[in-house]
């Protein structure tokens, strides 16, 4: 199961919920789960948010696995100069 | 200048990685062979101007043309009706997210003019002269309206409004007016109540910044030439050509391979050139004139019309022990984002606190439209504003409990393992050993004399990865051609030379790095976010990687054996048995023909494992209690690269940050005047430093190499201008004893600050 946590920010889609186990083999199978738990969410994260696996933070991820016990965050988009 | 390097980890035995050559692209530098933005002339080309609004904010009632249009010379006139509305929304993600309503209403203002400088139409003709003339016969009716700059102001309740639509993201109850503040974002971790309440000393401030510009030398140049065939040429000078191409086409409403970009040497960009602005507006004219259209921006429109970096408000408290360990901070940052939301505030509470442990954390920014420039990337947005903050106060705790300012950084340093201070673990990452380099070197200890300070700050950048796409080639004479899709904005051609040689086996002069067009190497995004030696690197090694495997492949081919008999050595195929004479790349190059054509590889990749960067710095200063002018006498800076590819480069991404870091934090601001008008908008008036302002920066590699690359490398364009603001503000305190917390700190607010302490 991995462990998602919910920054500020997401909480308003969560009721106030800051961290939820979900089982998911994919970000893609990740955010369908979190949107069918928490309806609205899933069109939120898939807008340019980042996702953060164990630390490491990637773009355009959706296809990217998410191993067991996976700690996952989703951050606002994060670009550079 | 005392160049020294430490390293966590031993030196393999690279031949070619860590080396120092010439680059590649430097004789034509040099000797101004290169060709900029600028540079090309095409056969019966026009001229373009843009015509900008002299109102920082101002409804357009009608726009007359037709004078300009039966004007001498003119070809094309084009206005926002000549450029469809695209829909709102966020298109793209990480380093290219943007709203595409948002870009198309800044490249060309519709109903309203929201900042001085916006454009509003633009004229082809067949000299300047005559398309400057044109654009003063444009006859514009405007309805004036009240404007506003200051962040604050822009948040205040009576305040103007830019956009009617914009009702703030990020707070509950959702409002049902509109406002300026385009969202609110929040880290909210631990219990900052009880954070604060373990504190034996806390620290609070306000802190000023103003919005400063990217300053690169080159302005924003192109030529676009739009073809019987319906099909565009573009010719320019950008951080990603790519970008261009897809930003130009949309803004047209057109597909993306209608579009060729074709870079030009770019010079500067930190962030500046990744987006567009008279790209898509020449491409239009060209195709309204049937003429190649050329536009140069004057360094005028370049301070009034592109992106400069927030202004901000920021408070900030801190809390922490006796014994210097940090229990909480909170506080709240407030950025301009200019005419359109997109302020890098986000990234601010990200980084702010980024280099340390702490478990309770509350900090709250807000995304300001105001009526300036939609501000755009500069070097590790949003990070130098909100660090200039924290640091500042994290110098001011050290005091306070009495320990020296980089022994309370080791003390509260953030380590692989550690939760950040913005949510995931932390991997391997070097901050500690940047601090324990500073502490270390020479510099921390020189004595100081009458009216000098020392202060010392750290930073933290994310890095990123990204797409990014490479080709390589092995020529007929085995020599090898590596075609990237990254604009080399910092030395990125040595670079990928350099891990090419090092892959390849072969000498570095024998690599030619291709700074490819759009129709000629795969899709590849911005050089930006500290990314191309990590992720185009990647690309380019593992291209090589597949060139050496088919390498090996036809050199077994050759000698009649299995291809696990040959191995590639320094350059050369050699049989494991040692008894055939050694195949370079010149012989099976020559023979490539027999062996199943020519030797090529291409590969692409979305980079993932792009390792955080850090830096710590320290500066000397001396201040005139006279004059308020503030020398720096002496700067070193250490940061983390991973490992440094050609570490001269490296070097001069350092240099680069810090000289920038230090214009922002004692000389750079816009100055607007009550009608919101900049009234500095060139280099006399905007005050960069020059080489006679600073003295020689002197840099250490820190090497703690990022386990998500081949090579250890991270990301060195950005971290470096992070911390020098408060490291100048530290080091001000300690000559004066002032705590400075507005930007720029200028002879003449230093000045009042010393009147005010009754010096």
């Amino acid at each position: 199961m991995a462990r998602v946590i919910f920054g500020s920010a997401l909480r308003r889609y969560t009721g106030g919920v800051d961290e939820v186990e979900i089982e998911a083999t994919t970000v893609r199978s990740l955010i369908n789960a979190l949107d069918r738990r928490f309806p609205g969410l899933g069109k939120h994260l898939e807008s340019g948010m980042a996702v953060a696996i164990d630390g490491e933070i990637m773009t355009d991820a959706l296809y990217e696995p998410v191993p067991e016990d996976a700690e996952v965050h989703f951050l606002p988009p994060i670009g550079g100069g | 200048m005392t160049v020294t390097a430490t390293t966590t980890d031993p030196q393999p035995g690279y031949k070619w990685v860590g080396t120092r050559p010439v680059r590649h692209d430097g004789l034509d530098k040099v000797t101004g062979r290169a060709r900029y933005g600028a540079d090309l002339n095409l056969p019966g080309m026009l001229i373009g101007a843009v015509l900008r609004s002299p109102h920082a904010h101002a409804r357009i009632l009608s726009i007359d043309t037709s004078a300009a249009e039966a004007m001498e010379g003119v070809r094309a006139v084009v206005t926002g009706a000549d450029f469809p509305m695209l829909e709102s929304g966020g298109e793209g993600s990480g380093e290219e997210y943007y709203d595409p309503l948002d870009l198309c209403r800044n490249v060309m203002a519709r109903d309203k003019v929201l900042y001085e400088g916006h454009a509003l139409a633009a004229v082809a003709a067949t000299s300047r002269r005559e398309a400057l003339a044109a654009l003063a016969a444009i006859e514009v009716d405007y309805e004036v309206l009240p404007h506003v700059l200051d962040v604050s102001e822009a948040m205040a309740p009576d305040a103007p409004i830019l956009h009617e639509d914009l009702i703030t993201e990020g707070v509950e109850p959702v409002p049902t007016t509109p406002s300026n503040v385009a969202s609110r974002y929040v880290i909210d971790r631990g219990d900052i109540e009880k954070g604060f309440a373990e504190a034996d000393v806390i620290v609070e401030r306000e802190f000023v910044t103003q919005p400063v510009h990217q300053g690169y030398i080159e302005p924003h140049a192109v030529v676009a030439d739009v073809g019987e065939d319906g099909k565009a040429t573009v010719f320019c000078s950008s951080q990603g050509h790519f970008m261009v191409r897809a930003h130009t086409a949309e803004l047209l409403g057109w597909e993306p391979s209608r579009v060729k970009v074709i870079p030009a040497e770019i010079g500067g960009g930190f962030g500046g050139k990744t987006t567009v602005y008279v790209e898509p507006v020449a491409t239009r004219l060209s195709q309204k004139a049937g003429r190649p259209v050329k536009i140069v921006m004057t360094r005028d429109e370049v301070f009034r019309a592109t992106g400069p970096t927030s202004g901000c408000k920021i408070r900030l408290k801190v809390g922490a022990t006796r014994d210097g360990r940090l229990t909480a901070v909170s506080g709240s940052m407030a950025y301009q984002a200019g005419a359109f939301k997109g302020s890098p505030v986000s990234l601010g509470c990200m980084c702010a606190f980024a280099p340390y442990t702490i478990e309770n954390v509350f900090l709250e920014g807000f995304d300001v439209v105001v009526n300036m420039p939609k501000v755009t990337a500069y070097r590790a947005p949003g990070a130098p504003m909100a660090s200039f903050a924290s640091e500042t106060l994290l110098d001011e705790i050290a005091e306070r409990v009495g320990m020296d300012p980089l022994e309370f950084r080791l003390h509260n340093a953030a380590e692989e393992g550690v939760r950040s201070v913005y949510g995931p673990i932390h991997k391997r990452i070097g901050f500690r050993e940047t601090v324990e380099a500073v502490r270390d070197h020479p510099h921390y200890s020189i004595e100081l004399g009458p009216n000098q300070g020392r202060g010392v700050a750290s930073g933290f950048w994310f890095n990123f990865g990204g797409s990014s796409s490479a080709t390589v080639h092995i020529n007929e004479d085995g020599t090898a051609s590596v075609l990237t899709g990254s604009p080399d904005i910092g030395g990125s051609r040595a670079s990928m030379a350099l891990m090419a040689a090092e892959e390849l086996g072969i000498d570095v002069y024998d690599v030619t790095p291709i700074v490819s067009d759009t129709e000629s190497v795969g899709y590849t995004d911005v050089t930006g976010g500290s990314r191309v030696t990590h992720a185009t690197g990647l690309a380019v090694i593992d291209a090589c990687r597949k060139v050496v495997a088919d390498l090996r492949a036809r050199a077994a081919m050759v000698w009649d054996v299995d291809v696990d008999e040959v191995e590639w050595v320094d350059g050369r195929a050699q049989h494991v048995s040692g008894d055939r004479a050694p195949m370079t790349t010149r012989d099976l190059a020559a023979d490539a023909a027999g062996t199943g054509g020519p030797i090529t590889a291409s590969a692409a990749v979305n980079a993932r494992g792009a390792g955080a960067a850090f830096s710590t710095q320290v500066c000397d200063v001396e201040v005139d209690p006279e004059t308020g002018y503030v020398k720096i006498l002496r700067y070193t800076t250490a940061q983390d690269a991973g490992r440094a590819i050609h570490p001269s480069y490296v070097e001069g991404q350092m240099q680069g940050g810090v000289a920038q870091g230090i214009g922002w934090a004692l000389n750079e601001e816009y100055i607007f005047d009550a009608d919101g008008t900049m009234e500095n908008p060139g280099f006399l008036d905007y005050r960069m430093p020059v080489a006679s302002d600073l003295p020689m920066i002197d840099t250490v590699i820190v090497e703690v190499p990022n386990p998500g690359h081949p090579y250890g490398v991270r990301g060195v364009g950005e971290v470096g201008i992070v911390p020098p603001m408060a490291a100048v503000a530290n080091a001000i305190h300690d000559a004066t004893g002032l705590r400075l917390s507005e930007l720029p700190m200028s002879p003449v607010k230093v000045l009042e600050a010393i009147g005010a302490n009754g010096g």
